[in-house]
């Protein structure tokens, strides 16, 4: 069937090409080369790296559909190429493997809850696209160790995920303060949430979104409590490959058009309406009824448009999986600019 | 010149190493183009870089200042010491079982077959992940710890076991008390002259007890401090799961192991043991049991190989055995993924070509003698 498929999508790029001809001048001025971008057309789907669940980033619900914050950008990607936010295949991956499946091109892109650094930068040859998730590592203990900040924590154990730059920052902690923070690493979080929940170790950390997740995952989430400090930054987001600057630009400007359509107050209910109404210019370019500016991505103009009547904006898509309507997290800095927080988008023109 | 078949079969087999080493060469030379072409450089020099990560569970001294060899040495002993506990209780589980199974007695014979089909037919990986939260459900939390006469403390982070502080600088003294204890069984058995050594070999663990109660400073007994449980050595609960995983999975084959070959003793060894008078227990441990060995050292030379490569199951229970911390904690850290694969590989290979070649060795002395 898939190569069905394939030829049927030929025969399209086929007489596409034909016409293509004719309008020659017209393809030049919006010269696109991008063999990702190529590829994910050509196979009808995008091929997305993901968490191999946890709540808030990536998780199959009951009915096996993906959800989460990660998950939104992969049909966020999908919505802005095919006008189709169903058009994506999940890949879960662990934090062990999930640059090797990007590197290898197995995926087209990875937003994962990971941490955006130097060394995966340099020494691993990605892109660190930009976050779409900020947040810290934090420490989550039981209510009944009275524990009032990570400092008090000497002796004590912690559950974590291997494979992650998390060890390495309790380390430091425990070089900084001189006490000794133990750890105790999981491969997968069904093992490390049952082995906290079962009192093998006192706290279990990652950064804020996980934690709140983990949180979520225990018998009586009332009976555990965040620790003050947070250990790390981390702006999760994002990876690309290097070498397909844009792809990465897709990627990029499908996670902003969100960010944007909460800085003009477009949501998934009133798109619609405003895209007949509207008559601000802003408003207009961005949902693609005046200029040029899905063209320039290899897209069309009303990607963003397409994003928004899909996943609705980065505000509602934060409510429904961290915040209210989720995980119960305060937006703190992932609140746009003007609230307080660090989401800030490039301009559009 | 090809006609003749034996230079043909050597032609061909020519032909055939030179397309290994050819596909060997393209895939090494792709590698080595992955590798440059994403800027990574491939060495070994990371081994002596700063691990600054915590190993939980060591045999051997840990600080987070130590480099990524040493957490190589430390994760390697872990998984060496599960390894041998694994084998040893495997080999006698499977033994008993083995010989349930063959039993007179109906109820025991069924006992026996039911737990050889349970456990042979369910995944290992679900069994440990069985027994370490069967164990982790069970125990209390460490400020309810179980006492056991004699100092011994137990909870969920595990059995704490008075241990001794050695005196600074007494490393070798341990060393050379190991080293005494593993030359003990090859002194019993060595000849000088015509004499037999055999129980005059008892000195040597004696002295090894000595130098070992010579370097100890004092015996620390654990107590609850803090969060944990301080002072003492800790077994902890992880080990137990991944221990009781590995054995009880490899025990259920062994027993049909041991079933299959005990039945392949010729009858006439039974019925010639029984009419000299011989009750059951001397035919079966005297005659019939030393001939089976023969028969099952090469099946369980695979067993045991088996027990050591699936150690690396322990990552799923949070056991900090070679996989999890070098092909895990370490390649991420480092950011050298095929450089830590092939340490790891070479590591379980060499592991593993000692444990069989020692095992070939065991079996050519079982061996039958034909003369």
């Amino acid at each position: 069937m898939i190569r069905h498929v394939a030829k049927g999508f030929s025969r399209v790029a086929a007489l596409a090409g034909v016409f293509g001809l004719a309008s020659g001048a017209a393809l030049a001025q919006g010269e696109v080369k991008s063999p990702t971008l190529d590829a994910v057309k050509k196979r009808g789907e995008v091929i997305c790296g993901v968490d191999t669940g946890i709540p808030g980033y990536a998780y199959q619900d009951s009915a096996g559909k993906w959800q989460g914050l990660d998950v939104s950008l992969c049909r966020a990607v999908a919505a802005a190429i095919f006008g189709d936010p169903e058009k994506v295949k999940y890949i879960g991956t662990t934090s062990k493997v999930r640059f090797s499946v990007l590197q290898s091109g197995e995926i087209d892109f990875l937003v994962r809850d990971s941490e955006l650094t130097l060394t995966r930068d340099s020494a691993l040859g990605l892109v660190e696209i930009t976050p779409n998730f900020y947040t810290g590592q934090t420490i989550m203990v039981r209510k009944s160790l009275n524990v009032a900040h990570a400092k008090e924590l000497n002796g004590a154990t912690i559950c974590l995920l291997t494979g992650t730059t998390l060890e390495t920052n309790i380390a430091d902690f425990n070089r900084a303060n001189n006490i000794k923070i133990g750890t105790l690493l999981f491969e997968r979080p069904e093992e490390a949430f049952a082995a906290a929940e079962a009192g093998r170790c006192d706290g279990y950390t990652d950064d804020g979104g996980s934690v709140a997740a983990a949180r979520s995952a225990m018998k009586k989430p009332d009976d555990w409590v965040f620790l003050p400090e947070t250990l790390s930054r981390q702006p999760l987001g994002p990876h690309t490959r290097q070498g397909d600057d844009r792809w990465t630009d897709i990627v990029k400007w499908s996670h902003f058009a969100m960010l944007e359509a909460e800085e003009l107050g477009i949501t998934k209910a009133n798109v619609d309406e405003i895209k007949k109404s509207s008559t601000d210019p802003q408003v207009r370019k961005f949902l693609g009824l005046e200029g040029d500016l899905g063209k320039g991505l290899g897209l069309t103009n009303d990607f963003a448009y397409n994003i928004v009547k899909a996943e609705g904006n980065y505000g509602e898509v934060y409510e429904a999986t961290f915040g209210s309507k989720g995980l119960g997290l305060p937006r703190g800095l992932n609140n746009l600019y003007r609230n307080g927080g660090l989401m800030y988008p490039y301009s559009w023109y | 010149m090809v006609r003749r078949p034996s230079r043909r079969a050597k032609a061909a087999q020519w032909l055939l190493l030179a397309a290994v080493l050819a596909v060997a060469y393209v895939i090494i030379s792709d590698a080595a183009d992955n590798l440059a072409r994403r800027n990574l450089r491939f060495g070994f020099g990371f081994l002596a870089d700063r691990a600054n990560f915590d190993i939980p569970f060591h045999l051997v001294s840990w600080v987070e200042a130590d480099t990524y060899g040493r957490a190589l040495l430390v994760s390697l002993l872990n998984t060496l010491l599960v390894s041998a506990m694994g084998i040893v209780t495997a080999t006698l589980l499977g033994l008993v079982v083995g010989i349930m199974r063959l039993s007179v007695n109906w109820l025991m014979r069924n006992v026996a077959l039911g737990f050889i089909e349970f456990v042979r037919n369910t995944p290992q990986l679900v069994q440990i992940i069985f027994w370490y939260f069967a164990v982790l459900q069970t125990l209390p939390p460490p400020r309810g710890s179980i006492t056991i006469p004699g100092g011994f403390l137990l909870n969920i982070r595990g059995l704490y076991v008075p241990g001794a502080v050695m005196r600074p600088g007494s490393e070798l003294l341990s060393l050379l008390a190991v080293t005494l204890l593993v030359a003990t069984p090859f002194m019993w058995r060595l000849r000088l002259g015509e004499v037999l050594v055999g129980a005059k070999a008892l000195v040597l663990p004696l002295l090894a007890i000595g130098l070992l109660a010579g370097g100890t400073e004092r015996i620390e007994f654990p107590a609850l401090k803090g969060f944990n449980i301080a002072g003492g050595t800790q077994i902890p609960p992880e080990l137990v799961a991944l221990w009781a995983g590995l054995s009880i999975y490899a025990s259920a084959f062994i027993a049909e192991i041991v079933r299959s070959a005990i039945e392949a003793v010729p009858k006439g060894q039974h019925e010639a043991a029984h009419s000299m008078g011989l009750r059951r227990a001397p035919v079966l441990f005297l005659i019939v049991l030393p001939q089976a060995i023969r028969i099952m050292v090469p099946q369980l030379t695979s067993q045991y190989l088996n027990i050591i490569k699936s150690s690396t199951l322990g990552a799923a229970v949070a056991y900090p055995e070679i996989f999890q911390i070098f092909a895990g904690t370490v390649m991420q850290q480092a950011n050298k993924e095929v450089e830590t694969i092939i340490v790891v590989m070479a590591v379980f290979l060499t592991i593993n070509l000692l444990a069989s070649a020692f095992m070939n060795w065991y079996n050519e002395r079982v061996a039958l003698v034909e003369r």
